[in-house]
């Protein structure tokens, strides 16, 4: 059977399994669209504001469903608002495949309107990425895109086609949807070997990644948590593996991480890294970071053995199956003395909390999680607020946590919760932001209203960039350059605006009421929370330095 | 550490766009290259690039691994300086004189060198060799004016039937 180029495209969506993208339409797209239209039975397209929050939907899409996120744009503009999206996706490592139109191939190189290089602009973001120019690999090359975004280590795949290719008519005929290749078994000498440097250790400390919550592997670190009787502490990508109710659990490491947690990594004689990239937040002066510890390294990506860290040991394989391979062989383990010291450090952390009646983030994060439940989608932005929802928020469920790690991508909480929303399947979401990166990609509210989704938006609302501000405070004898907002913007009237429904809170108590007003609605709301510009994330550890210079008041 | 020099052998798939990978992944991660050769193979459906970097131990093991996990990437060797032919291409136009010519087409054949253009004022002469040898041959040509050079970046082989591929065994 003939079709065109532009049908290709859907069919072989269809065909790997895709029933939802993200996008907006263009000139470049326009017969994509048109096959989208007569297929709007098999394939769902949320529409977004701009090509930046559809780029962060099928990002949040893929991080809540495990499948891969899919985005369509137009040549130009279109292809360069993904770009930001598309860079999120490959440092966070989510499976995504962007496909955008571009002019017709005769029209290439001649600064034709509406034509960039899309695939000289993504090519150091993405996983791989191709220019189609002849009809017939169109499904091939489809096809690849959803295999490699899914294998080994996850990433973005972009394929650009120009318009011409898309009108074009050649041979197609469907195919079974292409399974990831299977990920990579352990060595099993290596394995040995990391049981032997596991069992000789006095005071391990397991450090998991977001590679942990990719592979599905968070019961299999709570188990090995539970047989070594060691402490798990997490890079922000990690969070959503384990539970925080379990009892190993100390949250998050790193510059901002948890008191307990940053101690007992500082403090440990091993640490066995699993699905992490030891990214220079997570470890701080990395000469220090292994002077009294061991490392033992377990990723799938070869890459990132030795690149930040060196590791005493290595084991270059899927995670989920290297923990199965190590808890077959690992005796069970008892570091009583070494548990005493990190249940310790744990009393020694809830000494630093506020009892002072002024409402403090912290109480908020936890205020908002009284009123969810183990299905809550939760999303973040990036700056102050996001810290303050990793190192609090209650984590029940993996990919249940969104949050832009690598890229820090202010803006990436609106397109996320949303694309997160939709991909665990219209459950109630809230997104954690704050007043600056809400204002960088607000328009998005639109989207959220338009689909009737059940959205608590959380502004923490101080009128200045809080992050920076804190550095400046910090580092930079409280010249607060252009940090302070100065705006006369009203989310309450913002969210009214849009179709939404607004609240304010400056206390608990309208905290409290809000959220009982905005948890009873079943589609957006917003929360403007009032909270002190001079608040600050702690502990911190200042960039470069070590444990020893954590600051904690 | 020290920064070493080393030479990397590197079978990539034969079409549009690889060449800016591989560059690009050079210098988006900030790593150093001195020459770079690309040609397609025996099999059209490859290119063979010979890379000459430079680097430290962590790095020259993060270059070959960073090549590896790109798509068009088939295969990736760093090759032994003792078991490699490597070789280098100058040509160079030298300026001439009367006095002069007959030294410099003498000196052209210590270097196993040859003359492939030649006039009254100038002379153009091609030689392979290793690096040091080009050097050595640019120093002496510099005495009687260079008026223009041009110099490949090296092309490398292992010694031995083996081969970057590993199907040598077709022919058996």
């Amino acid at each position: 059977m003939k079709i065109s180029g532009a049908q290709i495209i859907i069919e072989t969506l269809i065909e790997q399994g895709c029933d939802t993208v993200f996008g907006y339409p263009g000139g470049s797209v326009l017969n994509i669209y048109d096959e989208l239209y007569k297929k709007r039975d098999r394939i769902h397209h949320i529409l977004t504001a701009h090509e930046q929050g559809a780029a962060h939907a099928a990002d949040g899409y893929a991080r809540v469903s495990g499948k891969v996120g899919v985005v369509i744009a137009t040549s130009g503009p279109g292809a360069t608002n993904l770009v930001t999206g598309i860079a999120n996706a490959y440092l966070d490592s989510t499976p995504m495949v962007a496909i955008t139109g571009n002019v017709d191939s005769t029209l290439l190189g001649k600064d034709s309107f509406q034509e960039v290089d899309t695939t000289g602009i993504t090519m150091p973001i993405t996983k791989h990425n191709y220019i189609v120019k002849d009809v017939t690999e169109l499904a091939d090359v489809v096809r690849e895109a959803f295999m490699i975004a899914k294998s080994g280590r996850p990433g973005p795949v972009l394929i650009d086609v120009p318009k011409d290719v898309q009108k074009q008519f050649c041979e197609y005929a469907p195919v079974p949807v292409c399974r990831p290749k299977e990920q990579k078994e352990p060595d099993e000498k290596a394995v040995r070997e990391a049981v032997k440097i596991i069992e000789e250790s006095k005071q391990p400390y397991i450090y998991c990644g977001g590679g942990v919550v990719i592979s599905g592997a968070g019961r299999e670190v709570e188990q090995l948590a539970e047989r070594i009787d060691a402490p798990i502490g997490f890079s922000m990508m990690g969070l959503s593996a384990v539970p925080s109710e379990n009892r190993y659990n100390l949250g998050m490491t790193g510059m901002h991480g948890r008191f307990a947690s940053i101690k007992s990594n500082a403090e440990a004689d091993l640490i066995i890294a699993v699905g992490v990239r030891f990214s220079d937040r997570a470890t701080g002066n990395k000469a220090k970071y292994t002077q009294k510890a061991r490392v033992v390294h377990i990723d799938i990506d070869p890459a990132e053995i030795n690149k930040n860290i060196n590791s005493c040991h290595s084991i270059n394989a899927d995670v989920k199956k290297t923990l199965c391979a190590l808890l077959n062989k690992l005796e069970k383990q008892h570091h009583p003395e070494w548990m005493q010291k990190v249940e310790d450090m744990r009393i020694t952390e809830t000494s630093h909390f506020h009892t002072d009646g002024r409402l403090h983030p912290k109480d908020i994060v936890e205020k908002v999680m009284e009123y969810t439940d183990g299905n809550v989608v939760i999303a973040t932005d990036v700056g102050q607020h996001q810290m303050w929802a990793s190192q609090y928020c209650r984590q029940r469920k993996p990919r249940r946590f969104l949050t832009s790690g690598g890229l820090g991508t202010m803006g990436f909480g609106m397109g996320a919760a949303i694309g997160g929303c939709i991909g665990a399947g219209g459950v109630r979401t809230v997104l954690f932001t704050g007043d600056g990166s809400f204002g960088m990609n607000l328009n998005e509210l639109a989207t959220a209203v338009s689909n009737e989704l059940p959205l608590v938006v959380i502004i923490f609302n101080n009128g200045v960039l809080g992050m920076v501000r804190q550095w400046q405070t910090s580092f930079y004898e409280k010249h607060y350059s252009e940090t302070t907002l100065n705006r006369k913007t009203d989310f309450v009237k913002i969210a009214d605006a849009f179709g939404a429904k607004g609240f304010r809170a400056s206390d608990i108590n309208s905290l409290d009421d809000a959220l009982k007003k905005a948890f009873s609605e079943k589609t957006p709301t917003v929360i403007d929370v009032m909270i002190d510009m001079n608040e600050r994330v702690l502990p911190m550890i200042p960039p470069g330095a070590s444990f020893d210079n954590i600051i904690i008041e | 550490m020290f920064d070493k020099q080393f030479v990397l052998g590197v079978l990539v798939s034969n079409h549009a766009g690889v060449l800016s990978r591989i560059s690009g992944l050079f210098s988006r991660r900030n790593y150093n290259i001195d020459s770079l050769n690309v040609g397609v193979t025996e099999n059209p459906a490859f290119s063979r690039m010979t890379i000459i970097a430079r680097g430290d131990d962590c790095v020259r093991e993060q270059i070959v691994k960073q090549l590896e996990k790109l798509h068009d990437v088939k295969k990736v060797e760093i090759l032994p300086p003792d078991e490699t032919v490597l070789r280098e291409h100058l040509l160079i136009k030298i300026k001439v004189k009367k006095q002069t010519r007959s030294e410099i087409v003498e000196s052209v054949n210590i270097f196993r060198g040859k003359v492939v253009d030649f006039n009254m004022d100038s002379m153009t002469v091609e030689i392979t060799g290793e690096s040091a040898k080009l050097d050595a041959f640019i120093r002496f040509a510099s005495e009687y004016g260079i008026i223009e050079m041009c110099r490949a970046g090296a092309l490398a082989v292992n010694r031995g039937v083996t081969s970057l591929s590993g199907d040598e065994d077709r022919f058996e």
